[in-house]
């Protein structure tokens, strides 16, 4: 071998690096890529099979115009409001008495929060479905308080409640992240000057820990909007929400056209409130790394 | 490794006190309520993975909870079953080639893109995490189209083409941050002591990044083994998964069977992630 002189040898290794990412982006090009750029050319077509006939903007029209598709993206839109309220009343003082308790107590409640992410997504509907059917555990709940006639499978509501455990530890974990970062020291400062301890939590922790729920309330947001199995099998098909039309018209239907706008327009809506997410606290990869580091 | 860099920081950030866990509990106590709250919220987080293991001994045949008596019989229908075997079979077959595509195509990735900086290098990064953010259903019903006319749905190479896609970053991520936690010098000093590229990556770096590679097998050995909603459209009557069988077995056949493959799948997929535990366990010890 002899002896390579520095400056080429670095300019063929940037080539190298660059070429390392070919395969990876081939992939993405090919399964990705290639299914995205035809839906864009379907979903401005007319005809439903072969080379679009001519130029429209019918499918995309019909999503706004259909009064059956407003009322799901109405309910897919109140839902996802809901989920995420849910998510974060339930997620904010989880992750705040994570940064409370000692090391112990905080790993094990670390632990507890990725036990969803462990559970397989049928597992988890499954138990679902047990739990909210016909003297189920919650039905049974609910008679306790005189109520009997409270069964939550196949409703709006059973599906929030399924939704709202899956999706929980999208929101504690960036919540846990943003939290853990903020001087406690501040709110005794606030209560040493004469604040009551709520006044000093809404006036000083509350606006410090803002970035951290805006991202997480964006996550949740975005990927309970894009929701297929869990309404699919603990809701009923009356109640059905925006995924499972965009699958209805896929693969019974098969007005590819509509399907194609309908499921363009979900993704420009997920990838604007993804960007938003991006500006407003961590990136992209942050959340990934956040669920990654949770799955640890 | 960035949620343990927060809770030393916090920490840190009371100084001169002795045993901080303690003094300041005094003044600064932990009420009652948040306790209760969190623990509610653990009770709902846990809830379900407890009800489906105890489900699948019951001996009723409806999905009745809390389950009656005491019996194997429903693994028994499971291992019994050749269409659950089969579809047992399927999903850890696509699941072993997808972790391989995708633990080759995403380590090098990782690799190039750690040495690359600028705008393009940036986007291209943002390019490869879409899948994690983009809807499974769109990808599906996209993927599905283009399929169809490609004859790859209900086929192998069609499941383990979509699954790479979607266990792509995982791979990434994990590799990106052990490479973060490796020092340049030392592949400096490989190559400066005449190894050639391909010897450095194999004798140095593959060695230090091993962690960041195995975990990222075992996301996406994971990822595609629990994929449901690509499955669900890419299946065929003679080429289904573990999910899809599961989705089916609530939604048509409501076959109990469901209630052994579901504690089956929690059983793996706890297993799959508690072994990067164990050997990062048994390599302590062996270097102590």
């Amino acid at each position: 071998m002899t002896v390579v002189p520095p400056r080429p040898a670095s300019r063929r290794s940037s080539t190298g690096n660059w070429l390392l990412l070919v395969p990876a982006l081939a992939l993405l090009a090919l399964v990705l890529g290639i299914p995205l750029i035809e839906s864009v050319v379907r979903s401005f077509g007319t005809s439903t099979f072969g080379t679009p006939s001519t130029f429209t903007f019918a499918n995309y029209g019909k999503i706004f115009t259909t009064s059956s598709t407003l009322t799901i993206l109405l309910r897919t839109l109140v839902v996802a409001l809901v989920v995420t309220g849910v998510t974060a009343v339930l997620g904010y003082p989880y992750a705040y008495l994570m940064t409370r308790v000692g090391p112990r107590a905080r790993g094990f409640m670390l632990t507890i929060v990725l036990i969803p992410f462990w559970t397989s997504a049928l597992a988890r509907n499954f138990a679902w479905i047990i739990l909210l059917g016909n003297h189920a555990p919650v039905q049974q709940f609910f008679a306790f308080f005189g109520n009997p006639d409270v069964v939550l499978y196949g409703t709006a509501t059973g599906v929030v409640v399924a939704m709202s455990q899956v999706l929980l530890p999208f929101m504690v974990l960036p919540l846990y992240a943003s939290l853990g970062g903020i001087d406690r020291r501040l709110l005794l400062a606030a209560q040493g000057l004469g604040s009551s301890p709520t006044r000093a939590f809404w006036r000083v922790y509350w606006p410090l820990s803002r970035a951290g729920v805006v991202s997480g309330l964006i996550l949740v947001f975005t990927l309970a909007c894009g929701f297929y199995v869990t309404p699919a099998l603990v809701g009923s098909p009356q109640q059905s929400l925006v995924a499972q039309l965009l699958g209805t018209e896929t693969n019974q239907l098969l007005d590819f056209g509509g399907a194609s706008a309908l499921g363009l327009f979900i993704l420009v809506v997920t990838l604007a409130l993804v960007a938003w997410a991006n500006r407003v606290g961590g990136s992209i990869s942050a959340i990934g790394a956040v669920s990654v580091e949770g799955r640890r | 490794m960035a949620l343990t860099d927060d809770v030393s920081l916090e920490t840190r950030a009371i100084p001169g006190v002795r045993g901080p866990r303690r003094s300041p509990r005094a003044v600064d106590r932990i009420p009652a309520w948040l306790r209760v709250v969190g623990v509610v919220v653990a009770v709902f987080l846990v809830l379900p993975t407890l009800v489906v293991i105890p489900m699948s001994f019951s001996d009723s045949t409806t999905f009745q909870f809390p389950p009656i008596g005491f019996t194997w019989h429903l693994y028994g229908n499971f291992f019994s079953s050749p269409v659950w075997l089969q579809a047992l079979g399927n999903s850890v077959l696509v699941a072993l080639l997808t972790a391989i595509v995708a633990t080759v195509l995403g380590t090098a990735a990782a690799l190039g893109l750690n040495r690359l900086h600028g705008r393009l290098a940036n986007a291209l990064r943002t390019v490869l995490m879409i899948p994690l953010v983009a809807p499974s259903i769109v990808v599906a019903t996209a993927v599905y189209i283009t399929f169809l006319q490609w004859h790859l749905t209900g086929t192998l190479i069609g499941y383990v083409l979509a699954h790479t896609a979607i266990s792509l970053p995982f791979v990434l991520v994990n590799v990106t941050a052990s490479l973060g936690s490796l020092d340049p010098l030392l592949l400096r000093a490989s190559t400066s002591l005449g190894a050639p590229p391909a010897r450095t990556f194999v004798r140095v770096t593959m060695p230090l990044i091993s962690r960041g590679i195995v975990t990222g097998a075992i996301f996406a050995f994971v990822t595609s083994f629990d994929e449901v909603v690509i499955a669900l459209f890419l299946h065929s009557p003679t080429f289904q998964t573990l999910p899809v069988q599961m989705y089916n077995s609530v939604t048509s056949e409501i076959d109990p069977t469901i209630s052994a493959a579901s504690s089956l799948i929690v059983v793996v997929v706890t297993l799959a992630f508690l072994v990067p535990q164990l050997l990062r366990r048994s390599s302590k010890t062996t270097r102590s």
